[in-house]
């Protein structure tokens, strides 16, 4: 019954966390590297420390600050929130396919963001997030309830609904880009999911909220973890079920609001972690929960690299290459027992 | 005929159906009238029939029957054989979501059809070629992987979303690979659009649809059967393996046509035989009132999209979204209704 378990035919001994933090907190510290120092424009180590430790205004620090450094903040932001999201939004909805992008709450965030620029002229950054946020509550709120969340609901169903509405908010969100040729340009690339085109006073408020957003996460954690047990399992417990479920929407909405405002609507990422974690380290919901904030990062700036240097010098938005990633890790997840045994026609 | 014969239908349904046909017949004729007469020039209903009739002076000659006749026409073909489509796909997964841009068959399609315009043709004959190639490419893959045994439910449609998201980054990058004149124009027909459709569309649109028609025609009875359950159907004479086999070729073609045409357009092979099911209340699929529906639905939306942010021409196929999107969404709100 229930979804997040790894099934019976695991055997390896799961290996423990002395052993894999330090792998994944090196990946991550690649990822970042790799991040600031791969781009349109070759630079030299020397540069590039002089960029980050002693600036004095040349053209490559100029670069390094206001071009790569965002872009890798908020490719650690967005990551992390979107990874982080995807675990509770999988635990809440004991659906493992729930994920900010296919249950159109980044929909919602970027049709909220676009109304804002398209119609209400807000040009600053920060208040376009309040946009963001407002719009990724109401999308999962709708999608909850269109969909039915809780017992008895079918993965079928919710993810459906979530790719329905997800649909019409994007196809609305192209249409007011489109009706505003001004809009047009800077709605485009956005839209597609992309980490670059932030300043940096932008990309480090994105990093405080999403800060934010995990500080609540690790304040529900416990109850988290007692959710996915099952929700009567959570009751005989003593879980405060109702507070998990509430801390966790605030939380999803928080994380997928500041990443979606900053970086478009990126999908798969929130699908492609928790389960590659969980392929690794079982279904444990607070382990997934801080792998899932660092490992978020490593896939999002390592595809955003990738997409740098793919069709170099031109640049994939890097919310194509998740999808591009993401799409085979679903078709597999679908086709595994797991899914399909509870998986009942909608 | 023996599907007629299995389900009868009372006498009082049958006079619904007909009063239903001639209503529809009607809000066809009007939305053509109107897709004629709107625009950026309005022309008077009675200045239309002039130029349709030859009369009239030459400029508006030329806008009614030399611009907007040929996209009036398209739109209805283009919206029954949308419907056509998804009610056979509909049929052979038995689903009504299995419709083919939900299976990802259109987003294989348009790859098609983009891998064709970098390659650097846009003749018809290789447009057309490459949306079917990529639409059967696309179609035989998720057969293979699910819906082989006409597997309805829910892990064809997720393959399905997944193969769709998947394709979609393909294309993107695609056209994003492509220098920037190209780009541009997949761009647009990306959107799925009617808007600068031309005419020389005309005798491929139609000559598939009426022959796509004439065939669904011929297998309409054993796919009635075949809705009805494998094992009947095949006691009665049907070959499952066949008739999924045919009813999947001809659903590819008359979708991949319509793509090449006017690229990508969403959810009314979806909608349309889901809403002709309801409205003429029919147990078997209709596939006929599909077509009508479809027909209707994209001239509607059309009209939408041209007209709604007037100058600005929308693309179609972001109207087909929402409309298409929001009628999924209140269909599954009703699903769940149900099972509570």
């Amino acid at each position: 019954m229930t979804t997040l378990a790894t099934g019976g035919r695991w055997k390896l001994r799961r290996p423990p966390d002395a052993v894999v933090l330090p792998i994944v907190v090196l990946l991550l510290l690649t990822a970042v590297a790799a991040s600031i120092a791969v781009g349109s424009r070759a630079l030299t180590f020397d540069e590039l420390f002089a960029a980050l430790t002693a600036p004095t205004g040349t053209e490559t620090d100029l670069i390094v600050r206001d071009v790569r450094l965002p872009r890798t903040f908020i490719g650690i932001a967005a990551g992390s929130a979107l990874a982080v999201a995807g675990v509770i939004m999988q635990t809440l909805t004991r659906n493992p396919l729930a994920e900010p992008g296919l249950l159109g709450v980044n929909a919602g965030a970027s049709f909220a963001v676009a109304i804002a620029i398209v119609v209400l002229r807000v040009g600053d950054f920060g208040a376009t997030m309040w946009f963001a946020f407002l719009g990724a509550a109401l999308a999962s709120a709708l999608v909850a309830v269109i969909g039915g969340v809780g017992r008895g609901a079918s993965i079928g169903r919710l993810t459906l609904t979530g790719v329905a509405i997800g649909a019409v908010l994007s196809a609305a969100t192209a249409a007011l880009s489109l009706i505003d040729p001004h809009a047009y340009q800077s709605l485009r690339l956005w839209g597609a999911g992309a980490l670059g085109g932030r300043s940096f006073d932008a990309a480090v408020l994105t990093l405080l909220v999403v800060a934010v957003g995990l500080v609540l996460v690790v304040l529900i954690a416990p109850g988290l973890g007692l959710l996915a047990l099952g929700e009567d399992t959570a009751r005989a417990l003593g879980g405060q079920v109702g507070a998990a479920r509430l801390g966790g929407f605030l939380a999803i909405v928080v994380l997928c609001g500041a990443a979606t405002a900053a970086a478009g609507p990126i999908a798969f990422v929130g699908l492609l972690v928790p389960h590659a974690l969980r392929a690794v380290f079982g279904p444990d919901t607070r382990r997934l929960l801080i792998y899932s904030a660092l490992a978020g990062p490593i896939l999002l700036l390592g595809a955003d690299v990738l997409c740098g240097v793919l069709i170099a010098p031109r640049s994939i938005p890097v919310g194509v290459m998740t999808a591009f990633l993401g799409a085979p890790v679903l078709v597999a997840l679908v086709l595994s027992r797991r899914v399909q045994a509870e998986g009942a026609p909608s | 005929m023996s599907a007629a014969s299995l389900i009868a239908v009372p006498w009082k349904t049958r006079r619904r159906r007909r009063i239903i046909w001639i209503s529809s017949a009607f809000v066809l004729v009007a939305l053509a009238m109107a897709g004629l007469s709107l625009g950026d020039a309005a022309i008077p209903i009675p200045e239309v029939f002039a130029a349709l009739f030859g009369k009239g002076d030459s400029g508006t000659r030329l806008i009614v029957v030399g611009w907007r006749l040929p996209r009036v026409v398209l739109g209805a073909a283009i919206g029954a054989m949308l419907a056509l489509s998804g009610a056979l796909f509909q049929v052979i997964t038995r689903n009504p979501l299995g419709s083919p841009d939900i299976l990802g068959f259109s987003a294989g399609a348009y790859t098609g059809a983009l891998l064709v315009i970098v390659g650097g043709s846009v003749s018809t004959a290789a447009l057309t070629m490459g949306a079917v190639g990529g639409g059967i490419a696309s179609a035989a893959l998720v057969f293979a992987l699910v819906a082989w045994r006409g597997a309805g439910g829910t892990r064809l449609i997720i393959v399905g979303i997944a193969l769709t998201a998947m394709l979609g980054a393909v294309n993107t990058m695609i056209e994003l690979a492509a220098d920037d004149v190209v780009a541009h124009t997949a761009a647009i027909w990306g959107a799925g659009s009617l808007n600068g459709i031309d005419g020389r569309w005309i005798p491929v649109i139609l000559v598939t649809l009426l022959s796509g028609g004439l065939v669904i025609a011929a297998l309409a009875p054993g796919l009635t059967l075949y809705e009805l359950g494998e094992d009947r159907a095949m006691s009665l004479g049907v070959r499952p393996v066949r008739l999924r086999i045919s009813a999947m070729l001809i659903g590819v073609v008359l979708l991949a046509v319509t793509i090449a045409a006017a690229g990508p357009i969403a959810f009314v092979a979806l909608a349309a035989p889901q809403i002709a099911r309801r409205v003429w209340r029919s147990g078997p699929m209709p596939f006929a009132a599909s077509a009508m529906t479809g027909a209707l639905l994209l001239m509607f939306s059309d009209l939408l999209a041209a007209r709604l942010f007037a100058p600005t021409m929308l693309p179609t196929g972001l109207v087909t979204i929402a409309i298409g999107g929001l009628y999924l969404a209140w269909m599954l709100s009703g699903a769940n209704r149900r099972r509570r």
